[in-house]
């Protein structure tokens, strides 16, 4: 044990920094794409508040294009792109860039489902009370589906950290790598063993924490 | 006053709207009046309440409102023009993650640089008004039906409207509701000099509290005028059953 401890203990660690660092910003830069995108996908579709056939298409073959690409073949895809912008291809910087990518437009789904669960009458009651779109997303859209916003973000987060493992294949740091390149490459079980309980009790934590969240939020119950 | 004049709505798409369609109708509202507007499902009520309210445009035929024709306004004035109607509708549309004062604020809150104290003031005059006060604090979700739409006219009356145009407002309440919120209607109209088009196919609704009535059946306007008026006059078939279904 304190043999497994002194050999593995830090780079455990240090993985597991990494892994948490790499959850909040692809989560965060991804959220930061996502919801324009989601707001413009829902503003525009047939029937909606500002109804834009063309736009629509457009933001709905982003989402649909960027989607079906396996997380895998994107991040190898974008080596090039995610050297430019980051500086780097691999570790916990080279991951960052094809994460945002590929999360966005999952997020941007998500988000666009959220506005969706809303009534539609709340959106027109705001229009006949002289509401511009622009107060309509940001006075009712945005905070009557806060708390469906939440839930969409803890299955966004934990999806991401699946992303993250697997970005571990191909250079990336955190838990995946060293599960990758400990416990598997060198026949390590226990390190394998370790970083996988890590990775449930991650995403367990980050559930629960998100379920008390919205819990607390959520006033339409 | 409201003029409607030979006002027509057809659809495109009609299977798709499941609003009815509107042929060639006329009337005048007169300031103070309580008007209702009754038919069957699909006879184009809901159709007329929101072409009145600007939320869709007819075929042909227009609206006048206080002198202007609403197919004239554009951008602001018509911005301008929503805030000089309240809507109250069948399922309340309250904001669920906002408090019934945060609802009854949220209209005055959408005028750039509006007075917060004054809004506030207002808010409690109208929370008073619809007996609301010690529910100020409280989540809609936590209010009775009645109580929602209490909220929700109290929300249509916060920029002091001239005009409120109700969609079906009692039709999910009980008995004993209806009759309190028809009260608080009929009150707002003696008070205030609000005038009132509400759209109904509750015939009790138009007896208990409207002035004059107009019965719409397959978007042609059969029977219009003061209540007596119509009750006097030779009745269209339609407006006959209305009626006569009440005495059962």
């Amino acid at each position: 044990m304190a043999e497994f401890i002194a050999e593995y203990g830090l780079i455990i660690l240090v993985a597991l920094k990494d892994t948490l660092v790499m959850v909040v910003l692809s989560t965060g830069f991804g959220y930061l794409l996502g919801i324009p995108l989601g707001i413009v996908a829902y503003v525009t579709d047939h029937g909606s508040i500002s109804e834009n056939a063309a736009v629509n298409a457009v933001a709905g073959w982003i989402i649909n294009i960027v989607r079906s690409i396996p997380f895998i073949i994107l991040i190898l895809f974008l080596i090039p792109y995610t050297r430019f912008v980051m500086g780097t291809a691999s570790g916990t910087r080279g991951v960052i860039f094809p994460l945002v990518i590929s999360a966005a437009p999952f997020i941007a789904r998500m988000v666009e489902s959220s506005f969706n669960e809303l009534d539609i009458g709340v959106i027109e009651s705001a229009k006949a009370m002289g509401a511009t779109n622009l107060q309509i997303i940001w006075k009712v859209l945005l905070p009557e589906s806060f708390p469906s916003l939440l839930r969409g973000m803890a299955i966004a987060t934990i999806t991401i950290i699946g992303y993250i493992a697997m970005a571990g294949m191909v250079g990336g740091g955190g838990l995946g790598a060293v599960a990758i390149n400990y416990g598997y490459y060198r026949y390590e079980r226990p390190v394998m063993n370790v970083t996988m309980v890590l990775t449930i009790l991650l995403v367990q934590l980050i559930q629960v924490a998100f379920n008390i969240i919205v819990r607390r939020v959520d006033k339409n119950r | 006053m409201i003029e409607i004049a030979h006002l027509t709505k057809e659809f495109d798409n009609p299977d798709k709207t499941k609003l009815g369609v509107l042929r060639d109708i006329s009337l005048t509202v007169e300031d103070g009046d309580i008007y209702g507007i009754i038919g069957m499902s699909g006879a184009g009520k809901s159709t007329m309440l929101r072409l009145i309210g600007l939320l869709d445009t007819p075929t042909s035929g227009t609206i006048t409102v206080e002198g202007k024709d609403l197919s004239t306004l554009a951008g602001k004035e018509k911005i301008d023009y929503y805030k000089t109607i309240g809507t109250v509708f069948q399922g309340y549309n309250l904001l669920m993650q906002k408090t019934v004062a945060q609802n009854v604020i949220f209209p005055l809150t959408l005028s750039r640089g509006y007075d917060k104290k004054a809004a506030r003031e207002r808010v409690a005059q109208l929370l008073e008004l619809t007996g609301l006060i010690e529910k100020a604090d409280v989540y809609p979700s936590q209010l009775s039906g009645g109580q929602k739409q209490r909220v929700a006219i109290a929300r249509a009356l916060a920029t002091d409207p001239k005009l409120i145009l109700c969609d079906e407002p009692t039709s999910a309440l009980d008995s004993l509701t209806t009759q309190s919120i028809l009260k608080l209607l009929e009150d707002i109209n003696h008070r205030m000099g609000v005038t009132i088009i509400i759209i109904t196919h509750e015939i009790a609704v138009v007896k208990k509290i409207c002035n004059k009535v107009a019965v719409l059946e397959g978007g042609v306007l059969v029977d219009n005028g003061p209540i007596h008026q119509v009750l006097d006059s030779e009745m269209h078939p339609v407006t006959r059953s209305l009626f006569g279904r009440e005495e059962d």
